[in-house]
């Protein structure tokens, strides 16, 4: 009989000191931070941002959010994608990992790229996995760009949500006067829940 | 391009939980969208030796300050394997825990129980050749929460795992065999019962060091993935 899954369990409330110890102030170090790109880091910088709310529309203050994506070339930096036509980024990893109690307004930002997108016909996204205390399954999310309208239209997993739950999944684009922001709300439940993929 | 197998609902708890309480307001209520698994993640983070610092494994000694942690001390040992029996190697691992009295060492744990200045509780390691890991601490004591009148947690450790793409992504808690506490647990509860046991550890005298610390045994299954890799120039 072939092995079966181990079951998920919640990251609960105190996962701080062991995951993100760094940004939450803990002697201990982490593996990956909010901040994905260097200087050197090529493609448009932009800083994504956002908040987590419950089904009371509360304000979620003890959650972890990871991010992972491909650079502005379209190419993972993982060994599955060996697309030698697309360059590696050597400043470039993908990887981002943020709590969302590090501040009071209980925001979640990264200072990141926008991705290229990974294949043609497809638009460029950021693909987030959310865990938290009382979510005994992490949910995995996408964030798609609000100025990329004829790519995500074209995109085949977009283009397959419900067309009134797209919206969801649009993170809008900002000019500030410290560069591109992204702003990306995640709901986990009510009329405006976001799509959480069964990936 | 790819086959990769999906959350075995028979395995994984529910999103909301009646015995669960904050599960109620977190939890999507909603189905989940399916994706097409040609269209699924097969990439996700890799990471290396570098991220495992001299001490990692050992939380007996990398929170030290002025002498040993208090409890007893176990050593947890176990591989990490997919659906189809394979093992995975270089998979990282973190684990984060209470100490033996069942305090956290984080700012927001209120319960009155004493901090252990020589104890952290969080580690990292990374499972070998074989998908093998193993990492020394000191046993968890139980704690109370929130949930219900009397509510305890069953001694545990909380467990990440990466595996080699995104959805292979997994948080769990190892508990320990015989432990009062699980019948009245509803986090542990919350698991369909034919596969709660695989969230129990198992004691080991073969594991077991002499003189100096307790073995126990715990084996991880991740999602199956089988990748076909992007290759060429499209
Ligand atoms: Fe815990």
């Amino acid at each position: 009989m072939s092995p079966r899954q181990t079951p998920s369990q919640t990251i609960g409330p105190f996962f701080h000191y062991g995951l993100n110890p760094v940004e939450a102030n803990y002697p201990h170090s982490q593996i990956a931070g909010h901040c994905l790109a260097s200087d050197q880091t090529l493609g448009e910088h932009i800083r994504l941002t956002g908040r987590v709310f419950d089904g009371n529309g509360a304000v979620v203050e003890d959650a972890l959010l990871e991010i992972w994506q491909a650079n502005a070339a379209g190419r993972y930096a993982h060994p599955n994608d060996a697309r030698s036509n697309r360059a590696l980024d050597p400043h470039f990893h993908g990887f981002g990992r943020c709590g969302t109690g590090a501040n009071e307004q209980a925001r979640f930002t990264f200072c990141t790229i926008k991705p290229g997108p990974a294949q043609p016909g497809h638009a460029p996204f950021i693909s987030v996995t959310v865990f938290m205390r009382g979510l005994l399954n992490h949910v995995y999310t996408r964030i798609y760009f609000d100025d990329e309208a004829a790519a995500n239209a074209a995109d085949p997993v977009f283009s397959s949500v419900a067309p009134e739950r797209q919206v969801t999944l649009l993170a809008k684009r900002y000019h500030t006067p410290s560069g591109i922001e992204y702003r990306f709300d995640i709901h986990m439940q009510g009329d405006q829940e976001t799509v959480f993929f069964d990936l | 391009m790819s086959v990769l197998s999906g959350r075995d609902w028979k395995s994984q708890p529910p999103y909301i939980d009646q015995g669960y309480k904050s599960t109620s307001l977190r939890g999507p209520s909603r189905s989940l969208v399916k994706i097409d698994p040609e269209l699924a993640e097969m990439t996700g983070p890799a990471f290396g030796d570098e991220v495992i610092g001299s001490l990692d494994h050992d939380l007996t000694r990398n929170g030290r300050v002025n002498g040993e942690p208090l409890g007893e001390r176990i050593v947890v040992t176990g591989r990490v394997l997919d659906e189809n029996g394979q093992s995975l190697p270089n998979t990282l691992i973190e684990v984060w825990q209470a100490n033996a009295a069942g305090r956290y060492i984080h700012k927001k744990d209120q319960h009155d129980a004493p901090v252990d200045p020589n104890f952290l509780g969080a580690g990292r390691c990374m499972t070998d050749d074989q998908g093998r890991y193993r990492f020394y601490t000191i046993r968890p004591g139980a704690y109370p929460w929130g949930n219900h009148p009397n509510a305890w947690r069953p001694n545990h450790i909380h467990f990440s795992l990466f595996g080699p793409t995104i959805a292979t992504r997994l948080i769990t808690q190892m508990y320990f065999p015989g432990d009062p506490l699980l019948a009245f647990d509803p986090i542990f509860e919350s698991v369909p019962e034919a596969a709660r046991g695989r969230l129990i550890s198992e004691f080991s005298l073969d594991v077991t060091e002499e003189g100096f610390a307790l073995g126990y045994v715990f084996d991880i299954v991740l999602r199956g993935t089988q990748a076909t890799p992007m290759e060429g120039t499209e």
